[in-house]
């Protein structure tokens, strides 16, 4: 069965736990229970084919865990994710589904083996899928160097002989060598100087255009998710809070922890002008808030958001989880 | 302007090695005002943390100091011996860098760690410093400062730490703050705090700041002048208006053109080709100048000096006038 394009990425209610209990002779005398940290708690959003979805939000949020559930890299506590009409568990039993999904790494310092060569580290993919053969292998290696603004000679070297930028760029060759569809790209640019961050946004764009890649795209930066997106995911605390079009939900922000993060930004045009700070900080997913987790920072809270968790409703063309909203108390401030 | 606070002339800093000796600063000089924030940005490896590590002397080994000064108050410090150098860090200038838990002393609760700092270098003793500590606690936004003064560093949070960090090094009230990447390791919201804060003590302490940070925001909202720096020498400085909206230094223009705006989207960005030479590898004449869009002759020979750019003071041979 083929699901149509517009549903080519799904997550269905997906959360991921993790276990941070103390040792079992500890809990013992202490007589308490495992504890749970609740990275990921309940999120679903489609990616529509050669379109980006972007996941922003502070750190601790559960952006990188959804990254990695989307590939398969963390299996889900709970809820599915769905591939291209299968479910992904299966999709990752299968060499052939799982070459159509790659992921780019932050650091490009850590993600690439010191000790290989460039050309080893592309062929990587190329080899495990049993992709090329031979002399075969290499070719693609060069096309793929080449694609990312590479030369095919740079594969003779170490990754110690390029900088940041280049690196990232042999991160996305790599990526690239088994031709995937879906790429989930984990802050691809935040260990990037500003220069170089724009020559890797503007090739990511280029080869989604040549490509008709499909991304995930997680950041902190707003500004940076603003110029890659096609619709964009604000989380707080391990859920979607406001799920909106791009140009949406920049020029009218619905959920009041996206409206603080706006104002939070620090932008060129803030010369001698003071942000205005959220008060308060994200407080721990171990012990999130009952009701709305943002509740506490949040200058709509009431009782009823203190009690009760907001659910993801449609407003307008943005879906958001705030029952400020919902009840129409979320007049201009 | 006021007679300056800090003033860096012709600052090099050179790192030797068996290959030869790296120059990673040639030829910096700026000034610093009291209660100005001179912010300090560039790619990683321009030479900005190098700059800040020269001023309050702690250079990592073999880094020296190998020409020019630094003056504080008109008085040298550059080559002070150990001891004295001491006084003056802590006492007339104070530092915050970028990670609170590489800054805090995990033995120690930070109460004992402000007790400490001000006893060592103001004329106090330990009853007022702990009053005082508690004080500065509060000024920085901690909650409860009375209860959590007994705390340890990893009982707070990053921008709790951050906070604390920032009080221990305004807590003997030095006249300088040199800050390299304060913010870098926060999140957003508690960014906004910090900064802040930094301002706040700028405008009504009169305490001069050398913000170091890559981040052009943060300077844009919180700097008065910005030098940037590229290659190990300044590129370009002058005030934040200028250097942000109409930089003079092809390369500063370029810098401000590739960050990403909040407030529309681009089909492109702008980008700059290439990337920032290597210290073994900076090219002939100005170092900039495989990337210049603006290249010609004289810049392929010649390496500029700082030139008037109108506002702005730009090493740039496009302001040659002369």
């Amino acid at each position: 069965m083929t699901m149509p394009d517009d549903r080519f990425i799904e997550a269905l209610d997906i959360a991921r736990y993790f276990d941070v209990s103390r040792p079992l002779v500890q809990r013992l005398i202490a007589r308490e229970g495992r504890r749970s940290l609740r990275a990921v708690d309940g999120v679903s959003f489609t990616i529509p084919k050669g379109t980006t979805l972007s996941l922003v939000g502070e750190s601790g949020c559960g952006k990188s865990t959804i990254a990695r559930m989307m590939v398969g890299l963390y299996r889900p506590t709970g809820g599915e994710v769905i591939f291209d009409g299968q479910d992904l568990a299966e999709a990752r039993g299968q060499a052939a589904q799982r070459r159509r999904m790659q992921m780019i790494f932050q650091d490009p310092y850590a993600s690439l083996n010191p000790r290989w060569r460039v050309r080893d580290i592309v062929a990587e993919p190329i080899r495990a899928f049993h992709i090329a053969r031979g002399d075969a292998v290499m070719a693609q290696v060069g096309a793929a160097l080449t694609q990312v603004g590479l030369s095919p000679l740079d594969g003779q070297k170490y990754p110690h002989e390029f900088s940041g930028g280049q690196r990232q760029r042999i991160s996305i060759a790599r990526a690239l060598a088994s031709s995937p569809e879906f790429l989930v790209c984990d802050e691809p640019t935040s260990a990037l100087d500003v220069s170089v961050q724009a020559q890797i946004l503007n090739l990511m764009k280029e080869l989604q255009q040549s490509l008709g890649l499909t991304y995930l795209f997680i950041s902190h930066n707003l500004a940076v998710v603003r110029q890659v997106s096609d619709r964009i995911g604000v989380m707080y605390l391990g859920r979607i809070v406001e799920n909106a079009p791009s140009e949406t939900l920049f020029d009218a922000p619905r959920h009041p922890y996206t409206r603080a993060l706006m104002e939070a930004i620090p932008d060129l045009k803030m010369i001698g002008r003071s942000r205005v700070p959220v008060g308060g900080e994200v407080p721990s997913p171990i012990n999130p808030p009952s009701g709305c987790p943002f509740h506490p920072r949040c200058p709509l809270a009431n009782d009823r958001c203190r009690a009760e968790r907001p659910v993801m409703l449609a407003a307008g063309a943005s879906l958001v989880a705030c029952h400020a909203v919902e009840e129409g108390r979320e007049a201009q401030r | 302007m006021a007679a300056p606070l800090l003033e860096v002339r012709n600052l090099r800093v050179e790192f030797p090695t068996r290959r030869g000796i790296l120059t990673a600063l040639d030829d910096v000089s700026f000034c610093i005002a009291p209660g100005e924030i001179l912010g300090v940005v560039g790619e990683s490896g321009a030479g900005k943390s190098m700059t800040g590590a020269a001023i309050i002397g702690l250079l990592d080994p073999p880094g020296r100091i190998a020409r020019g000064q630094i003056l504080l108050e008109g008085r040298r410090i550059d080559a002070l011996p150990y001891a004295e150098l001491r006084r003056i860090r802590g006492r007339q200038i104070g530092a915050i860098f970028q990670d609170p838990l590489t800054t805090l002393n995990p033995l120690y609760s930070v109460g004992r760690q402000l007790v400490e700092t001000m006893v060592t270098h103001l004329p106090i003793g330990p009853d007022e410093a702990r009053r005082r500590a508690i004080g500065w606690l509060e000024q920085v936004g901690i909650p409860a400062a009375a209860q959590r003064i007994d705390a340890y560093p990893h009982e707070f949070s990053g921008g709790m730490r951050q906070r604390v960090v920032i009080a221990l090094a305004l807590c003997a009230e030095p006249k300088l703050i040199v800050a390299d990447e304060p913010t870098t390791a926060l999140d957003v919201s508690i960014q906004a705090q910090v900064i802040a804060l930094l301002k706040a003590l700028a405008r009504d302490k009169g305490t001069a700041m050398m913000l170091v940070t890559h981040d052009m925001g943060v300077i844009a909202e919180t700097a008065d002048r910005v030098a940037v720096m590229y290659a190990g020498r300044i590129a370009e400085i002058g005030p934040v208006l200028e250097i942000v909206g109409n930089a003079r230094h092809p390369y500063s223009s370029g810098l401000m053109r590739s960050i990403p705006p909040l407030d529309r989207r681009v089909e492109r960005l702008a980008q700059i080709d290439g990337a920032m030479p290597r210290l073994t590898a900076i090219p002939k004449g100005c170092a900039y100048n495989p990337r210049c869009p603006k290249v010609f002759g004289r810049c392929l020979e010649e390496r500029p000096d700082l030139l008037d750019a109108g506002p702005t003071a730009a090493a740039c041979w496009l302001y040659d006038h002369a």
